[in-house]
């Protein structure tokens, strides 16, 4: 080692004053995962379009009458299987019925169903996650095999027995057969995503300051853990949509209720002769789904930093 | 690795109990009859509910009448359809056609995972990978049976380049339409995986060193970076097996595959749920063990797996 001495430079205290550090951090636009989010959503317009069609079938569903004016139960069995005319852009179905006014009151089945499956498998996949990987231990053995139990069943196939011996056919008991066995994937996600937030040091601190357990799991870790959460529950609303629908194509769906997945299935006996009450509610449904699927997406690409960084 | 099969196998154990437990008790805890609410609006045969009745043991106690459900479900008496037939007579013989349809489905979905996946890889943040997956979430977003409807009217109505519907002439060509469908409808998974794991591979070690000692692309790309990115796929692959073999009630019911999705299709439809219900244990059993094999596989093929 030279023996050449070292001058420390200390800048004088007028120059790096901390009042001024303190001036700038908090002009600085405030920052965190939703805001960047919501930046990174802004600049695209997949997400536009996603959000225009999920708004178009909210409407649809709550005010059915802003679209249409013709009453989707009336038939005419002159007009069975009858092409578009003026007043019925999308033509008549076997019965007689208008296709486009069946489409529109249909949406608010559609979505009754997607969110409140949604809502059930939530409220059932976000606790069992939550403690089983928050707790560790006999806590997670047991809330995680009994997980096991309901993700080895096919889902589609639990709520077809559940549909076929289920006495009251609607939209609650439809969303309960498929949120009743949805939820353990979701509760697995969710239980991986705490088993790494747990060890992080925030996690440590708020318990180093005295809160409780539980208190620091609600608190800090499950708002901390939500993000593949809200991600599955988006796209998990599509999936409810598409299983309703083929829950009541194969008969076991919703009675009495105008629904895409019911229209879809009388229409498949006239296939040939009039592909058009067959073809509409089937555009209705794939876009719908492909709304909320693309909301996921990009929300999925959006709150993670490093699927951004890597665009 | 025998410490592993034989873990993973008394896992299974409580799921399958569970799992048996599970669906006999949705069916037979609803309020009412329960033997009644099996035949749904139909007012059935007093010959076929004695039978049925005998059959569930409905005089014992709930616990009781779960572990005679059990016994019968192990020794293989599943009991009969409304017509008279063995429930495992019909599922025997059904079971081969359901194997080649999911086979060729899994075949093709397998290949367009990993073409697809390799060039959306290897073109990273190109137009070429951007129209992909754009292609592949629009694909898996349709329902499988519209996209069965729209193939079975445009292809096969309309263009007349595969049969409209199989029947009983279930060859691979004629099954060949229901088995893309499906392939196009979930390829999306496998087509990501690759897609990822082919971008992390260029940049690995082995690559670079490969790229250093004098290796051509055309060595590299197909030796090093593809055969390397393939594990997942393989497992993803396993893994939609496994599901499809439980999910084909649509595809066959549309196309009139005779396979046990088909028989599962017309017990909905003609509200068997006594049929229902047994098969749909039926293939919920086939799933776990097609997962646990899924496991197994993915043991072999990536050893970190065992020591976890």
């Amino acid at each position: 080692m030279s023996d050449r001495t070292i001058e420390h430079y200390v800048a004088p205290i007028d120059e790096n004053s901390a009042v001024e550090v303190d001036k700038v951090k908090l002009s600085e636009t405030r920052s965190n995962l939703w805001l960047d989010a919501w930046r990174d959503l802004r600049r695209r317009p997949l997400f536009y379009i996603a959000l225009a069609m999920v708004l178009v079938v909210t409407a649809a569903a709550f005010f059915p009458e802003w679209f249409t004016s013709v009453d989707p139960k009336a038939t005419d069995l002159a007009k069975s299987n009858g092409a578009p005319e003026p007043g019925h852009p999308l033509g008549f179905t076997f019965q007689g019925a208008d296709i486009y006014a069946r489409i529109i009151y249909g949406a608010s089945t559609s979505l009754a169903v997607g969110v409140l499956t949604m809502l059930i498998t939530g409220v059932i996949g976000i606790p069992m996650g939550a403690l089983a990987g928050f707790y560790g231990g006999k806590v997670d053995s047991v809330l995680s095999r009994i997980g096991d139990i309901f993700f080895s069943i096919p889902y589609f196939l639990a709520a077809v027995v559940v549909m076929s011996v289920m006495p009251s056919k609607n939209v609650l008991t439809i969303s309960f057969a498929i949120g009743g066995f949805a939820w353990a994937s979701l509760a697995r996600i969710l239980r991986a995503e705490i088993l790494q937030v747990k060890n992080l040091e925030y996690v440590m601190a708020s318990e180093a300051v005295g809160r409780s357990k539980f208190g620091t799991l609600v608190r800090h870790v499950l708002p901390n853990s939500l993000t593949p959460v809200i991600v599955y529950l988006t796209i998990a609303l599509g999936a409810a949509i598409t299983a309703e629908a083929t829950l009541s194509f194969l008969g076991v769906g919703l009675n009495n209720v105008i629904s895409w997945g019911n229209d879809i299935a009388d229409a498949q006996t006239s296939i040939r002769v009039a592909p058009g009450s067959l073809f509409w509610p089937s555009v209705a449904l794939t876009l719908t789904v492909l709304a909320f699927i693309v909301l996921g997406e990009l929300l999925r690409d959006a709150l993670d930093p490093k699927a951004r960084a890597r665009r | 690795m025998l410490m592993y099969v034989v873990r993973r196998l008394l896992q299974a154990i409580p799921v399958f109990l569970g799992t048996t437990f599970l669906i006999y008790f949705m069916v037979f805890s609803m309020p009412g009859d329960p033997i009644l609410a099996l035949f749904g609006e139909k007012t059935p045969n007093p010959a076929v509910l004695e039978a049925v009745r005998a059959q569930y043991h409905l005089d014992q106690p709930f616990f009781m009448q779960y572990l005679h459900y059990l016994q019968n479900l192990l020794t293989g008496n599943m009991g009969t359809t409304f017509s008279g037939q063995e429930v495992s007579d019909v599922l025997a013989r059904a079971f081969p056609v359901t194997l080649k349809l999911v086979l060729m489905a899994v075949v093709i979905e397998f290949i367009l995972a990993v073409v697809i996946g390799l060039i959306s890889g290897l073109r990273k943040g190109g137009i070429i990978d951007n129209t992909n997956l754009v292609v592949a979430l629009v694909l898996s977003s349709v329902p499988p049976f519209v996209a069965l409807f729209l193939a079975q009217y445009f292809i096969g109505i309309k263009l007349g380049w595969a049969p409209v519907t199989v029947g009983a002439n279930t060859t691979w060509s004629a099954m060949f339409l229901p088995a893309l469908v499906i392939a196009l409808t979930i390829y999306v998974t496998g087509m990501r995986l690759m897609r990822g794991s082919v971008i992390e591979a260029q940049s690995a070690d082995y690559v670079r060193t490969a790229l250093a000692k004098g290796l051509t692309r055309r060595r590299i790309i197909p030796v090093h970076v593809a055969r390397n990115s393939l594990i997942p796929v393989i497992t993803n692959t396993a893994a939609s097996f496994g599901a499809l073999i439980a999910g084909t009630t649509v595809t066959e019911g549309i196309f009139n595959i005779p396979g046990v999705g088909k028989v599962l299709f017309d017990a909905i439809v003609r509200g068997e749920t006594v049929t229902v219900v047994s098969i749909v244990t039926i293939l919920t059993i086939l799933y776990i063990i097609v997962n646990i094999l899924v496991d197994l596989l993915y043991a072999v093929l990536d050893p970190r797996i065992r020591y976890v």
